[in-house]
């Protein structure tokens, strides 16, 4: 199995994500998978008894996962939210500033490199669902 | 006969397919005939060169001429500026290309 | 002109750091081309036929004097001594070297400029209206709105990795001089019946291999509501445009295929729940950003005389120049045209001579245009003489703004390792056959545009006269299309028949011409003469 890259101060969940279908069926599974191109709103319903979403990123320059992300943690999910398959350094930031917190590369990442890119940009131009005040805001002493 | 091109990794210049090295003249490719892909495959792994391809192209004069406009083009430098280009004092180097 | 504030700053440096660090792993080897590219593209960085080439974004196409020099320096410095003006009113250098780009980009960063989001499937430089802040016909000033929407887009996460690209248009008057309806959104500003300023969306626009002239989907989008229907329209199309097929991958397709109707339904729903997340700047941003774009201190009692007894001074007046909003002052267009000249490429001595002069006489502000030009916005009357002749001596007079030397051209097959066809050559050719001004000004206004292929960088669809070039069985060949608009009256040319050699497409253009010559009624432009009689005459003349 791949390292789980974790963000969290809880442990990463190590029970392995069914999908969609399998979850909304007669199922009490925990961990859920999102393939690329499923709808993330399908879950909305059943967001308290879900502990993992991972998001599948079949390759790094799909940009679905990105909206999937924010959909969930619009809708107030706040359990682990896993990036997995081609994720890469240099889409971390973009990923983290769309909810997610846990990370399974198929190539390892390092955690120094990571911590770099998460600290790279001090002030962000958009709000999004990372907690993180755009600037627009702090200039008018929001 | 066939040559090996590509782009430069560090400056971007085109480059051909020496027999063991690379060089921005085409007067300095060589046909390399059946083995293109293995180079091809070591030339990727090295990390020199960007976007390697293979060609089809003729000898022309003793010099390799690619098969392709594009490749032409890509040989001699942009044909609206011969100050340009690798022969920026051959008038005839443009009529060669189209 | 907008001034970065430290936030602003802080944004471009850390990019520029983050741009070093990716260039140095790419170098080392730690990551691989495949990766590397789409990191460079977000940042303006191609593998072009000969070379990289680096975009440079110019905002909605203002400048000041500083930022031009600065252009200039690069072209210097970096490159062969020259640069391209975009249709997209950017800046991009031919020659630049991997190594080097980090540095250049720190220049640029020294007077507030970079290359972020010039390139890769994310949303690109939003473009305007060259003549913005000048124009006697606009309701406001575009570009406060263009500068939020450059903000909200910059890094914006979730639309990093887009089906495709993404392009923003911002106007603010009826006659639309940023070929708007042609882009992913078209913006236009408009006023309500309570007289509150909004935009009205058009989506779903494009050139490229399926042309389409965008729909409207909202007639008023409030200012506060801006950014969250912005970001509603987005979303909708990072989850559902395609990413099968590259050619069906813009939202231009997406709205055909869901039907305007059902996309804008998708859009709104989405934009009641994004509405609900509190997104949109305060109200005091927009405001803040609109006080960098005031009016420049008038000399209100300027004159409107100007003496026009220099025979060329009065042809380049009449061609080149264009009626300001403020009494005294008028708006002077630099042509980057010159007859068997390459369209949009300026000398780095051209581009310090223009920075200079918008110093010495536009209030410090140069404006880039989507046909490749210069504007000097704010040129006091009696100073348009003087002006005129230092651009003339530095080959910057022509006096042939919207005539049949005027042209769109890409770089084509000269520099894009997409084209099929040079462009360049051909575009020089007809310059040369229309070389008289006097038979131009006979042809009056006259936008022919050139594409070395299909992806139509060189707006051909939207050419009076348009011309593809194509590859058939490696020959260049050219393909005729007649009655195109990116303006106001917007249509989409069509092809007349099978294509010409690159000198039987000079003799071509030259028959359309004769034809509408021939044809025409009263004051009619080409595009009104072809409007009325269609194809068949031109047909006719072309192929008998």
């Amino acid at each position: 199995m791949t390292d789980i890259f974790s963000l969290r101060d809880d442990s990463p969940v190590s029970e392995a994500p069914v999908s969609i279908e399998e979850f909304l069926g007669n199922s009490n599974a925990t961990a859920v998978r999102i393939e690329v191109g499923e709808d993330a709103r399908q879950l909305l319903p059943n967001l308290d008894r879900i502990a993992m979403v991972e998001i599948s990123f079949p390759a790094f320059t799909d940009g679905r996962g990105y909206s999937a992300a924010r959909v969930l943690r619009e809708a107030g999910y706040d359990g682990e939210l896993r990036a997995q398959g081609d994720v890469l350094l240099d889409q971390i930031r973009y990923m983290h500033r769309c909810g997610f917190d846990s990370f399974a590369p198929e190539k390892p990442l390092k955690a120094d490199q990571v911590d770099a890119v998460l600290k790279r940009f001090d002030a962000v131009y958009q709000g999004t669902v990372d907690g993180q005040n755009p600037v627009w805001n702090l200039r008018h002493g929001n | 006969m066939k040559l090996l091109t590509g782009n430069d990794l560090k400056s971007g210049l085109v480059t051909w397919w020496t027999g063991k090295d690379w060089s921005i003249n085409i007067e300095d490719a060589v046909d390399v005939g059946e083995e293109g892909e293995a180079i091809l495959a070591a030339e990727q792994e090295a990390q020199r060169v960007n976007s390697a391809y293979i060609i089809d192209g003729d000898e022309d004069a003793g010099t390799p001429r690619p098969g392709h406009i594009k490749d032409r083009v890509r040989a001699l430098g942009p044909t609206v500026r011969p100050d340009l280009t690798l022969k920026p004092n051959d008038a005839s180097a443009i009529d060669k290309v189209v | 002109m907008y001034k970065y504030d430290q936030y602003d700053q802080s944004i471009v440096d850390a990019r520029v750091a983050e741009f070093r660090d990716q260039v140095e792993r790419r170098l080392a080897g730690e990551i691989t081309e495949d990766q590397f590219k789409p990191l460079r593209l977000q940042n303006g960085l191609y593998l072009q036929l000969h070379a990289y080439m680096l975009r440079v974004a110019i905002p909605y196409g203002t400048l000041n004097s500083e930022q031009m020099k600065m252009l200039a320096h690069i072209a210097r410095k970096y490159d062969r001594d020259y640069g391209h003006f975009t249709t997209r009113q950017n800046i991009q250098y031919n020659w630049i070297q991997l190594d080097q780009t980090p540095d250049l980009l720190a220049d640029l960063a020294s007077v507030e400029m970079h290359a972020i989001q010039t390139s890769g499937n994310c949303i690109r430089n939003i473009s305007s209206d060259q003549y913005a802040g000048a124009a006697a016909d606009e309701v406001t000033d575009p570009r406060p709105w263009a500068e939020l929407l450059r903000q909200w887009s910059t890094f914006h996460p979730e639309f990093a990795h887009l089906p495709r690209k993404f392009k923003f248009a911002v106007i603010a008057s009826e006659e639309d001089r940023a070929a708007m309806r042609l882009h992913d959104i078209g913006i236009q500003l408009v006023r309500n019946d309570a007289g509150e300023l909004g935009a009205r969306f058009f989506v779903g626009g494009g050139m490229g291999r399926t042309p389409m002239i965008g729909p409207m989907v909202r007639d008023f989008v409030a200012a506060d509501d801006l950014v969250s229907y912005a970001e509603a329209c987005l979303r909708v199309y990072n989850r559902y445009g395609r990413r099968d097929n590259k050619y069906k991958a813009r939202i231009k397709i997406l709205v055909h295929e869901l039907g305007k109707d059902e996309y804008t339904r998708q859009v709104e729903e989405e934009f009641k729940h994004i509405k609900t997340l509190n997104l949109d700047p305060p109200k005091a941003e927009l405001e803040r950003i609109t006080t960098f774009f005031q009016d420049p201190d008038y000399d209100k009692s300027a004159s409107d005389d100007l003496d026009l007894s220099d025979p060329d001074f009065a042809i380049w007046v009449d061609q080149n120049v264009k009626t300001h909003k403020q009494s005294g002052y008028a708006i002077a267009n630099i042509s980057l045209k010159p007859i068997g000249g390459i369209p949009g490429d300026a000398t780095s001595a051209q581009i310090d001579v223009m920075a200079d002069l918008a110093k010495e006489y536009s209030f410090d502000e140069l404006r880039v245009t989507h046909a490749q030009n210069i504007v000097l916005p704010h040129v006091k009357k009696s100073d348009l003489y003087t002006l005129w002749q230092k651009l003339d001596e530095a080959g910057l007079a022509t006096p042939n703004l919207d005539l049949i030397s005027d042209m769109i051209a890409c770089p084509g097959l000269d520099y894009c390792s997409l084209a099929n066809a040079r462009s360049i050559p051909v575009a020089q050719k007809i310059a040369q056959r229309f070389s008289d001004v006097g038979k131009q000004k006979e042809l009056g206004e006259l936008k022919l545009k050139i594409s070395g292929c299909i992806n139509a960088c060189g707006h051909h669809h939207a050419g009076h006269i348009g011309i593809l070039g194509v590859d058939r069985k490696g020959v260049e060949n050219y393909q005729l299309s007649l009655g195109g608009s990116g303006a106001e009256d917007v249509s989409l040319a069509k092809i007349t028949g099978p294509g010409f050699d690159e000198d039987g497409i000079v003799d071509a253009v030259e028959k359309a011409t004769n034809v509408y010559l021939k044809e025409r009624e009263g004051d009619e432009r080409f595009v009104d003469t072809y409007r009325r009689v269609g194809m068949a005459p031109f047909k006719e003349a072309l192929y008998d």
